[in-house]
C-alpha cells in the first residue's frame, strides 16, 4: 500500500512538472493568438531556439546554470522583434491559410538551421549540482530539477496573472484582445503592443524550451513534436486566458504523464482523443470565453 | 410595361453568365497536353518511371486536398490521415489477409478512407476557423499515435512489411523499373481528375464555391451547408485513400509516416505551390515540388527542409495564389487575358 502511494505520488509530481514545462511554453501561444489573432506554428521552433541557445551558453561558453538559462530567454525574446517586424506584420490581417503557411515555412527553416548547426541527435545539458539532489518535501523526497521546474511555472504564472490583471500593460493588452480598434480608439498603441506582447511570448516558448532540455531531451523535431501538445492546451484553455493555459496544462500533462507510465503505448492516443471530445463540446475550449 | 425589357436583361444576364462559366469550365486543347506529356514520360523516360509513379501519386493527393480547401475553402492541417487510412487499408489487405488483387484492394482503400471522411466531416465541419482546424490536427494525431499503439498490427516505426500485388488485370505484371507501375497510377488519377472536375463544375461545385466565398449568404438561401461541405470531404477523402492505397501498392512498403503530421504539411505545400481552387495547380504544384525535393535532398536532406521553409515565406509573401497564379498575372501584364 504505502509503495503504491509512493508511487502514485511520485507519477503525480513529474506530471506536475512536465505540465510546468507545457504551461511556460503554452501561455506564450495562447497570449499572441488570443491577442494578434495570428495562428503561430513557430512557436515550437521559438521554443526550440531557447533550448538550443541553453545548450550553447552551458555547454560552449561555460555559463553558470541561471544566467545562461536567462539568457538564453533574453536572447530569444530579443530576436523574435526583427521576426515580428519583418515577417508576422504581414500576415496579420491576411487570411488563415497564408498564416499557417509562412509559420510552418518559418518553423522548417529553424528545424534545419537547427539541424545543420546542432546535428540530428539528442543533446543534454549540465545540471548544476544544487538541482542535481533530491528535496524533502511533506517527508518525501523528490528531484529538485522538477522541484524547480515547478517553481518556475508557479512563479510564471503568478507574474503573468499579476501582470495581466494588475498592470496598466496588461489592461491595454486585455484591451487591445477584446476590441481592437475600440482599444486603439482609446488611444493604445497597438503595433507595439503587439511587438512587445510578441517578444514576451516567444520569451516564454524559450523559456519552456529551455526547461524542457533535460526533462524531455532536445532534438531538432523538437519544434513539431510539442508544436501539437502545446497547440491543444491552447485549445482546451482557451484563447488569451492565462488561467485557462494553467488548468489545460495542468489537466494534459498530468494525464499525458500518468499514461505514460502506467500504460506506455497508448497513451498519447487517449490524449488526443479526449481532446477531440473536449473540443466538439465545448468549441470555444474549458475555460474559454465562449 | 418594363416585362419585355428586363425579359431582355435577364437574357442578356443569362448569356454573359453562360460565357464566364463556359470560359471558366470547358476543357481545353492545351490540357490535353500535359497528359500526352504524362503518357510519354515512361516511353521517353524509362529509367524514371518509378520516381515519376511517386509523381503522380502526390498529384493525386494534392486534387484531393484542393477539392475541400481550394473549392470549398476547409483549411485542414490533417489531410494525411485519409491518405494513411487508405496506405494502410490496401498494405493491410495484402500484408495481413492475403488479398492481393490490385484494383479491389484500391477500391476497398478509397471506400474505407471515404467512410472515415464522412464520419469525421460530419463531426468537424460544423466548426470554423481555428476549432475545425485543431480538430483536423488532432484527428491526425490520434490516428497516428493508434497505428504507434497498435505496432503489432501495422509495423509502427518500423513499417509494414510484406505487401504483395498481384498483377493488374492478372495481365500486366510489376516490373523493377516501375513502368507498369507508373501506366496504373497516371490511369487512375486521370480517372479521379474528370470526377473531381465534373464535381467542380456542377452545380455542387458551384455551392461549395459560394461556402467559400460567403458561408451566411450560402445559408440564408437556403443550402444545406453542413451537408455540401461533408460530402466534398467525404470526396477528398475518398482520392486521397486511392492515393494512399496506390502508394502502398507501389512502394510494397509503408511505415506510420503516411500519417504524419509532415506529410500533412508536404500536401499543403505542393497546393499552395502549384495554386489553389484549379486542379492543374495541384497537378503542376506537385510536379516542381517533388522534382525540387529529389534535387536537393540528394545534396542533403537539410537543404531540402530549408528550401521547404524559404519556399513556403517566399510564396505567401510574393505570390499567393501559386505558380499559375502568378503565370496568370504575368500573362495579363503582357495584354494576354487571364482565367
Amino acid at each position: 500500500m504505502e509503495h503504491a502511494v509512493q508511487a502514485a505520488v511520485s507519477i503525480l509530481f513529474d506530471g506536475i512538472a512536465y505540465s510546468m514545462v507545457l504551461f511556460v511554453m503554452a501561455v506564450g501561444l495562447s497570449v499572441t493568438m488570443g491577442l494578434m489573432g495570428v495562428i503561430n506554428l513557430a512557436h515550437g521552433a521559438f521554443a526550440m531556439a531557447g533550448g538550443y541557445l541553453t545548450v550553447t551558453f552551458l555547454g560552449n561558453l561555460g555559463l553558470p546554470f541561471l544566467p545562461g538559462l536567462v539568457l538564453a530567454v533574453l536572447a530569444v525574446g530579443a530576436a523574435s522583434i526583427p521576426i515580428e517586424h519583418t515577417l508576422y506584420v504581414r500576415i496579420y490581417n491576411r487570411p488563415h491559410l497564408d498564416q499557417v503557411l509562412l509559420t510552418i515555412g518559418v518553423t522548417l527553416m529553424a528545424i534545419a538551421v537547427a539541424t545543420y548547426a546542432y546535428g540530428p541527435s539528442p543533446l543534454s545539458i549540465k545540471l548544476p549540482a544544487f538541482l542535481e539532489t533530491q528535496v524533502g518535501v511533506f517527508g518525501r523526497d523528490f528531484p529538485a530539477y522538477r522541484a524547480f521546474i515547478i517553481g518556475v511555472g508557479v512563479l510564471a504564472f503568478l507574474a503573468l496573472w499579476a501582470g495581466f490583471e494588475r498592470t496598466m500593460l496588461g489592461a491595454k493588452i486585455r484591451a487591445a484582445v477584446d476590441n481592437r480598434a475600440m482599444a486603439e480608439a482609446a488611444g493604445v498603441n497597438t503595433t507595439r503592443l503587439f511587438t512587445l506582447t510578441f517578444a514576451l511570448g516567444s520569451a516564454l516558448a524559450a523559456l519552456g524550451g529551455a526547461l524542457a532540455v533535460d526533462l524531455v531531451g532536445l532534438t531538432p523535431r523538437f519544434a513539431l513534436q510539442y508544436l501539437v501538445l502545446v497547440l491543444i492546451v491552447v485549445s482546451i484553455g482557451g484563447f488569451g486566458t492565462i488561467m485557462g493555459a494553467f488548468a489545460a496544462s495542468l489537466m494534459i500533462g498530468v494525464i499525458d504523464n500518468a499514461g505514460r507510465y502506467l500504460y506506455p503505448e497508448g497513451s498519447a492516443f487517449f490524449i488526443y482523443l479526449v481532446v477531440i471530445l473536449v473540443l466538439v463540446v465545448r468549441p470555444g475550449g474549458l475555460f474559454g470565453r465562449a | 410595361m418594363a416585362a419585355p425589357e428586363s425579359t431582355a436583361a435577364a437574357a442578356r444576364a443569362r448569356s454573359v453568365a453562360d460565357a464566364f462559366l463556359r470560359r471558366r469550365d470547358d476543357a481545353r486543347l492545351v490540357e490535353a497536353g500535359f497528359w500526352l506529356v504524362a503518357l510519354a514520360v515512361p516511353i521517353a523516360l524509362p529509367e524514371h518511371a518509378a520516381f515519376g509513379g511517386q509523381v503522380l501519386i502526390m498529384m493525386l493527393f494534392a486534387l484531393s486536398l484542393d477539392f475541400v480547401l481550394g473549392y470549398a475553402g476547409v483549411l485542414t492541417l490533417g489531410h494525411a490521415a485519409y491518405f494513411g487510412v487508405g496506405a494502410y487499408v490496401s498494405g493491410l489487405l495484402s500484408a495481413k489477409l492475403g488479398w492481393h488483387e490490385p484494383l479491389s484492394g484500391l477500391v476497398a482503400a478509397g471506400a474505407v478512407s471515404a467512410a472515415f471522411g464522412a464520419l469525421s466531416g460530419w463531426l468537424l465541419l460544423r466548426y470554423r476557423d481555428l476549432t475545425l482546424l485543431m480538430l483536423t490536427l488532432a484527428v491526425s494525431t490520434t490516428l497516428f499515435e493508434l497505428a504507434n499503439t497498435w505496432s503489432s498490427l501495422t509495423g509502427g516505426y518500423d513499417g509494414l512489411m510484406g505487401i504483395q500485388i498481384a498483377p493488374i488485370f492478372g495481365v500486366f505484371e510489376w516490373d523493377i523499373a516501375g513502368v507498369t507501375g507508373y501506366g496504373y497510377v497516371l490511369a487512375v488519377l486521370l480517372l479521379c481528375f474528370v470526377a473531381l472536375r465534373r464535381f467542380t463544375v456542377s452545380p455542387f461545385g458551384q455551392a461549395l464555391r459560394g461556402i467559400r466565398e460567403n458561408t451566411l449568404r450560402m445559408r440564408a438561401i437556403g443550402a444545406p451547408i453542413l451537408g455540401h461541405l461533408t460530402l466534398a470531404y467525404t470526396i477528398a477523402a475518398a482520392v486521397a485513400g486511392i492515393a494512399g492505397g496506390l502508394f502502398a501498392q507501389t512502394n510494397n512498403f509503408i511505415t506510420m509516416d503516411v500519417l504524419s503530421f509532415e506529410r500533412s504539411a508536404a500536401v499543403l505545400t505542393v497546393l499552395i505551390l502549384g495554386g489553389t481552387g484549379r486542379l492543374y495547380g495541384a497537378l503542376f504544384g506537385a510536379l516542381v515540388y517533388m522534382l525540387a525535393a529529389d534535387w536537393l535532398a540528394k545534396l542533403s536532406p537539410v537543404y531540402w527542409e530549408f528550401g521547404v521553409g524559404l519556399l513556403l515565406v517566399v510564396i505567401v509573401l510574393l505570390c499567393p495564389d501559386g505558380l499559375l497564379g502568378l503565370y496568370d498575372r504575368v500573362r495579363a501584364a503582357f495584354g494576354g487575358r487571364a482565367r
